[in-house]
């Protein structure tokens, strides 16, 4: 594929990492056009998680209905795009791969260029769809896979400087709403059951090294299960909303101070959070508060934003594209891809 | 009329053109190379090779499992995504006939055979230049299928690079009526699956989107699933 000359700033996006199938349009890399995700969590309920085969079935199912419906609801043809972006990794390698052979295919038919986007750089720049981005920024990307503290300097620098050692905090949720008993997905049940508590059971709170920005969730999941066991041991009922607060005060406490530790340090302009947990209310609010009094801008973005979506990869894709990066037709999925700097 | 054929269906990768029922080029690999690295750029080589754009193509035919499943979902996602894109029909050719149609001059019984782990194949029957179907696409533990075979009580010839690995326990069960097909004719072809889509129907272009692989196995998960909702029926 030779060289290309933007012509409308246009790049159909894809984004099938995980369970849901999504295609979207870009202009600019920061007007939605239009923004179609397929989910399939319906399908997932009945396991209580993500199956990645079942996953990776829908998604060949979905993915031409899905890039067509993007297409129309932006009312442009194949020919008005630019580029096509799709998300290279991380995630469920049978279901990346889907999305990425769609796109290569569809880049052949069209002959448009290809650019490989890391998924949460497209949950970091989700934001760009709301507001501009304002660097040296940091983003808190929180979700069922990942809990990350990214220092961007400026657009394609990343800095990874806090990470966790070993659940993701949306891993933990969905965890302890096992144990409570709730469905699946249970996050948004936990956060919900949080705020109808008004007593908290108290946790404990992981702070790690004193001058570390990495996070630990698998003690505070162990403390709920032991929790649990003791009360049935002794023959009490546990009380759900107390669990659920007392356990989502301690994620958001801690993810709260560390934000605010490292936006002090690193002295950002801006604080973004992003991923499926950044749509938690607690989090969010408690965010929100810290950084209103500390007077640095906080953002978050909508909730069909925060959740895995196609239109975030669009956003991620185009400052790529106008730094000339550029994949290729032998383009594989790559589940364990590390997120690095393009600058 | 032009086809391009598209084979990922295992370890195997097959491209072809096939134009006005000639063949005009096709390529065969056997290598460690994922299909989602190798598939794109074979298409991409052979047109270029061949001298044709992306939209002067007039169909796409692909070989639609059984098979890997992530190979199977590869070439089916190449092809539905290119034959939507060009809104051109797409027609899926089982991937055990495809390769049966290796051995479609032997007038008798074909057994293709892919390995599917665990003692277990996908496997079918086919019979003659005609390749009519004798026993459909299907999964099955190896012993269960060499009983089955026994029963025909006919020779029988197994193509496949995967029949090496059963190879002995079939001629244990069959003897002398199992006839290996030479190693030449155990890659699946992307002619063939051209071939046999040149005798199928033509489906709409709107049929593209429902386009889907043939398995041939519910995926474990479910399996397991619909096995629990059993029991607590008889609970």
């Amino acid at each position: 594929m030779g060289e290309f000359i933007m012509n409308n700033g246009m790049i159909l996006a894809i984004e099938s990492s995980c369970d849901e199938t999504a295609a979207a349009v870009i202009r600019n890399g920061n007007e939605i056009v239009s923004n179609v995700v397929a989910s399939q969590i319906e399908s997932h309920k009945r396991f209580g998680g993500v199956v990645p085969e079942i996953a990776s079935r829908h998604h060949v199912e979905q993915i031409t209905v899905v890039i067509e419906e993007a297409l129309a609801q932006a009312n442009i043809k194949p020919a008005d795009l630019d580029a096509v972006a799709v998300t290279e990794g991380p995630g469920l390698v049978g279901a990346l791969l889907i999305g990425i052979n769609a796109a290569k295919a569809f880049a052949f038919a069209n002959n448009l260029p290809i650019i490989g986007v890391h998924h949460i750089a497209g949950h970091i720049y989700a934001n760009a769809l709301v507001q501009p981005m304002d660097f040296p920024l940091l983003a808190l990307v929180v979700s069922g896979g990942h809990t990350e503290l990214v220092y961007m300097k400026e657009h394609g620098s990343f800095e990874v400087i806090g990470e966790t050692r070993d659940d993701a905090a949306g891993e933990a949720y969905d965890k302890v709403a096992r144990v409570l008993n709730l469905p699946y997905p249970g996050g948004p049940r936990i956060d919900q059951l949080a705020h109808e508590g008004e007593e908290a059971v108290r946790f404990p709170r992981v702070w790690l090294e004193e001058d570390s920005y990495d996070f630990s969730f698998s003690g505070l999941k162990s403390a709920v299960i032991n929790y649990k066991h003791n009360m049935d041991q002794r023959g009490e009922e546990i009380t759900p909303t107390a669990v659920a607060k007392g356990f989502q005060e301690s994620v958001v406490e801690v993810l709260t101070a560390k934000t605010l530790r490292a936006a002090r340090e690193y002295q950002v302009k801006q604080v973004i959070a992003a991923g499926g947990v950044a749509a938690n209310k607690g989090l969010r609010t408690s965010l929100e508060a810290v950084f209103a009094e500390e007077g640095i801008p906080f953002f978050v973005p909508p909730l069909k934003l925060c959740t895995d979506n196609a239109a975030m990869i669009g956003a991620a894709a185009m400052p790529m594209f106008e730094a000339g990066i550029r994949g290729n037709l032998m383009m594989n999925g790559r589940p364990g891809m590390e997120l690095k700097s393009w600058v | 009329m032009i086809w391009l054929g598209i084979e990922t269906a295992n370890t195997p990768l097959s491209i072809a053109v096939v134009k006005d029922g000639k063949v005009v080029a096709e390529m065969i690999q056997n290598i460690k190379l994922t299909h989602s690295a190798g598939a794109m750029p074979a298409i991409e080589e052979i047109l270029a090779r061949v001298n044709l754009k992306p939209n002067e193509l007039d169909g796409i035919a692909v070989s639609e499992g059984p098979g890997s499943y992530t190979g199977v979902r590869i070439g089916v996602t190449l092809a539905k995504t290119l034959a939507w894109s060009l809104q051109k029909p797409l027609v899926g050719i089982s991937s055990l006939k495809a390769l049966a149609a290796n051995a479609t001059l032997y007038n008798g019984l074909i057994c293709p055979i892919f390995d599917a782990r665990r003692s277990n194949v996908y496997t079918a029957i086919y019979q003659g230049l005609a390749l009519e179907t004798i026993m459909e696409d299907h999964h099955a533990h190896i012993d269960d299928l060499l009983s089955r075979l026994k029963a025909l009580e006919a020779p029988i010839l197994f193509v496949g690079t995967d029949v090496d690995i059963f190879w002995e326990k079939i001629v244990g069960v069959l003897g002398d009526a199992a006839i290996r097909a030479p190693f030449s004719h155990d890659l699946p072809r992307a002619t063939e699956v051209i071939r046999l889509a040149m005798n199928a129907e033509l489906p709409s272009i709107e049929a593209t989107h429902h386009f889907v692989p043939q398995y041939k196995r519910i995926a474990e998960a479910e399996a397991n699933w619909l096995k629990e909702q059993k029991e607590k029926e008889h609970e």
